[in-house]
């Protein structure tokens, strides 16, 4: 098998042994919920419902006028018992835990579906624009943990058009496997899913992204898809970060995003293939983005395995259902250990982004004490995006430590002239660091300076 | 809710590549072993105590300024061996030792510490405490002896002497510690080639522009390849992480105007060998080849 790939990038370990055998498996339901109002790149939602109401599941509790912003819905049926503010964490870009207003369901045991929740016609006579509104208020957004609104991405400007759509089934991150299990026990969904943002977007072609260490997965895609002549299946190198995608897209199409710019700009628009498979359902069964899919693993998980959550459901009693934690933790990690976010507590609300949950042990994540940087170029030689992330942590660092205002002002020159706010944030130079320098760290902080710069001078 | 978690929270990444500085400059000391024990063997006694007095001078010399300058003690990584040891390789083989004493303190303390210590410094330490035994005992520093003899002095390959290709490639010419066999140099070459700890850019870079000028200019390519230490020059000095461009077109530029150097220096300077200054010269034009090879980014948009 001929399998694609980009440019540059790191081959972490895969990690994904414990549970890339085992089925998903409905978590137990919870008997409460705290589903917050920003679970989205976005505006946040407005409640729709007050402590004391009944809620059903599926039923809409919060909603918001803004376009790039996704409503949410009770995940199980019961009492909302408080609206206020909870501490979250991994929502979008948000790389720390914030406090944001989230709504408190207390279960009633009924699990009870709200009236909303039927099947809402099939793919042949729904129109795109009726396909999109479905999508809307499904509350469907990206579910690679982007979080990204899906209905935006379908809006094709009138001066733009799509002409293919790639479903992201390369699940680079270590350790995760729902996209996996996913493919290789609901393919048709898949597919459905794909051929729905193919009418929504008036794309042409379709194609599957899939790493090659899931053989499985790619026989159950291309079987799956045998009768479609407009949807293939792509074959991937197994590279960090295949699943990035600006990089999914550079493999499979050959094609660059312009910088500053969206896939749109080329034609292309990329999901992911959880996402594809809830557009499926909130179709089919007309169900609201209420679960996802989550892998539990980590050497210090008990009993590794892929769960189907309600959204909302606390981390640590997902933790539980895996048999605990074990001794010596070090580290938990919402999402996959490339880019996913460390908790300082495990009380928290797993959410519509939340695809790991990682245990990890302190013989598993090295802890290192950063070296001078040899200049060895590294970092240069596997960075996705050709940045000199290097560079930029000396710029960074620099800044930090100047001490004049013109010095710190050349020094934030110099990050925007060495495009920083091209790095996509994968992690691949951190990681090849033989310096130990926690390079992403930095280059962060230098957005972060950058951003402040340019904000200020606007005013 | 509960604070008192001892849980680490740290950004992202959270695995790291099990590489590190010390890992690479061990295996660079792995890659000089050939060529260390080819110069032992062809020279004797007198060239392992230099490469013992650089080794312990080094270790010394680095620990005490960074006991001065206040910083972490480092000399376990093993970059200070490694400028030891590949400035005892460029040593005459019956150099005083108190000479290899004062090229090592140079080379530590001037070349490497007095610029902030590893990662800092614009020239390679080693060819620094060369660069300035030469210039303070030219004598000493040209003084070469025959292989497997104790007495006879005899000119270097490139000052004249006799030597054979085959002799050449696999030892058992006259000249300094490293310049005895190019067959132990290349052994450690490829070995650190094969293990990603060199660029394969530079030694093709320097060594290829050095190979078609010196045949444009009507001299014998080959010869000039194998004699003096142009091979080690190529895989152990020019790759030298620190004092090399960051940026793959930057390492082009840089070996290649290192070869054109030394083929201007052996030819038309008062120098014989040419691989010392020809790099020298090259180290200090990085900050600006890695300036202007800053490499396009994926989706750049000319503007």
């Amino acid at each position: 098998m001929k399998a694609k790939t980009f440019k540059q990038g790191v081959h972490p370990p895969h990690k994904k042994e414990a549970t890339k055998d085992k089925s998903l498996k409905p978590a137990e339901l919870p008997s409460e919920v705290v589903i917050p109002l920003q679970q989205h790149i976005g505006a946040p939602c407005e409640p729709l419902v007050e402590r004391g109401d009944k809620v059903k599941v599926g039923q809409k509790i919060g909603e918001s006028e803004a376009f790039v912003s996704a409503p949410v819905h009770a995940s199980i049926s019961g009492e909302v018992t408080d609206v206020g503010l909870v501490e979250v964490t991994g929502v979008g870009l948000m790389t720390t835990t914030q406090e944001v207003m989230a709504i408190t369901i207390a279960a009633d045991g009924k699990d009870e579906f709200h009236e909303s929740v039927e099947p809402k016609g099939d793919l042949e006579s729904l129109s795109a624009a009726e396909l999109r509104d479905i999508v809307y208020e499904a509350g469907i957004v990206g579910l690679g943990g982007a979080t990204f609104p899906a209905h935006v991405k379908y809006a094709v400007p009138e001066d733009k058009s799509v002409d293919t759509v790639i479903l992201n089934g390369a699940e680079c991150e270590p350790y995760l496997t729902v996209d996996h299990r996913t493919m290789v026990e609901m393919p048709e969904k898949v597919v459905y899913g794909l051929k729905a943002i193919m009418k929504m977007t008036d794309a042409k072609e379709g194609q599957i992204g899939i790493e090659l260490n899931k053989p499985d997965a790619i026989e159950a895609m291309q079987e799956a898809t045998s009768d479609q002549t407009n949807i293939k299946v792509v074959p991937l190198e197994v590279k960090y970060p295949q699943g990035a995608e600006k990089q999914l897209i550079d493999a499979c199409l050959g094609r660059e995003v312009p910088s500053g710019g969206l896939p749109l700009d080329i034609g292309v628009v990329v999901n992911n293939i959880g996402t594809a498979v809830a557009i499926t359902e909130a179709i089919q069964e007309g169900k609201p983005l209420i679960e996802r899919t989550v892998t539990v693993s980590g050497e210090g998980i008990k009993k590794p395995q892929n769960l189907v959550f309600r959204i909302g459901t606390n981390v640590k009693e997902l933790i539980e259902q895996c048999g605990g934690l074990k001794k010596y933790v070090d580290r938990v990690v919402l999402g996959g250990p490339m880019m996913g976010n460390a908790q300082h507590d495990v009380d928290v609300p797993a959410t519509k982004g939340t695809s790991g949950i990682l245990a990890l042990r302190s013989h598993e994540i090295s802890k290192y004490e950063p070296k001078n940087c040899i200049r060895c170029a590294r970092c240069v030689d596997v960075c996705p995006i050709f940045l000199l992330p290097t560079a930029l942590y000396k710029f960074a660092k620099a800044d930090m430590v100047a001490e004049s205002k013109m010095e710190q002002t050349e020094m934030i020159n110099k990050l925007d002239e060495y495009n920083v706010f091209d790095c996509i944030e994968c992690g691949s130079c951190s990681y090849i660091c033989p310096a130990k320098i926690p390079l992403l760290h930095w280059i962060r902080l230098g957005k972060n300076a950058l951003v402040a710069e340019q904000r200020k001078n606007d005013e | 809710m509960n604070r008192g978690s001892d849980l680490t929270v740290t950004s992202s990444p959270h695995f790291r590549d099990d590489d590190s500085v010390s890992k690479i400059m061990f295996n660079v000391i792995l890659a000089l072993i050939p060529t260390l024990v080819v110069g032992v063997l062809h020279f004797g006694l007198s060239a392992l105590l230099i490469i013992i007095t650089c080794c312990v001078t080094a270790l010394v010399a680095e620990a005490v300024s960074q006991k001065v300058r206040g910083v972490e003690i480092t000399i376990s990584d093993g970059s200070a061996l490694v400028t030891a040891l590949l400035l005892a390789l460029s040593l005459p083989p019956r150099l005083p030792l108190w000479v290899a004493v004062i090229g090592t303190l140079v080379a530590i303390i001037l070349g490497k510490q007095l610029f902030g210590g590893l990662g800092y410094n614009y020239f390679n330490p080693a060819l620094v405490g060369r660069a300035f035994l030469l210039a303070a005992f030219p004598a000493a520093m040209t003084e070469w002896f025959e292989p497997f003899s104790f007495a006879a002095t005899s000119a270097t390959p490139l000052e004249g002497g006799e030597a054979g290709y085959a002799y050449l490639f696999l030892g058992n010419v006259s000249g300094s510690l490293g310049e005895a066999s190019a067959l132990a140099v290349l052994l450690g070459g490829l070995y650190l080639l094969y293990k990603g700890y060199i660029d394969w850019r530079i030694p093709v870079g320097y060594i290829g522009t050095a190979f078609i000028l010196t045949a444009i200019l009507g001299g014998d390519p080959v010869f000039h390849v194998l004699a003096g230490s142009l091979l080690i020059g190529a895989f152990f000095y020019a790759t030298d992480m620190v004092t090399t461009p960051i940026t793959r077109k930057g390492r082009w530029i840089f070996a290649i105007g290192a070869g054109i150097l030394l083929v201007v220096i052996r030819n038309y300077a008062n120098y014989p060998e040419g691989v010392l200054f020809s790099i020298l010269l090259m180290n200090m034009f990085v900050p600006i080849i890695d300036r202007y090879t800053v490499p396009a980014i994926y989706g750049e948009v000319s503007e």
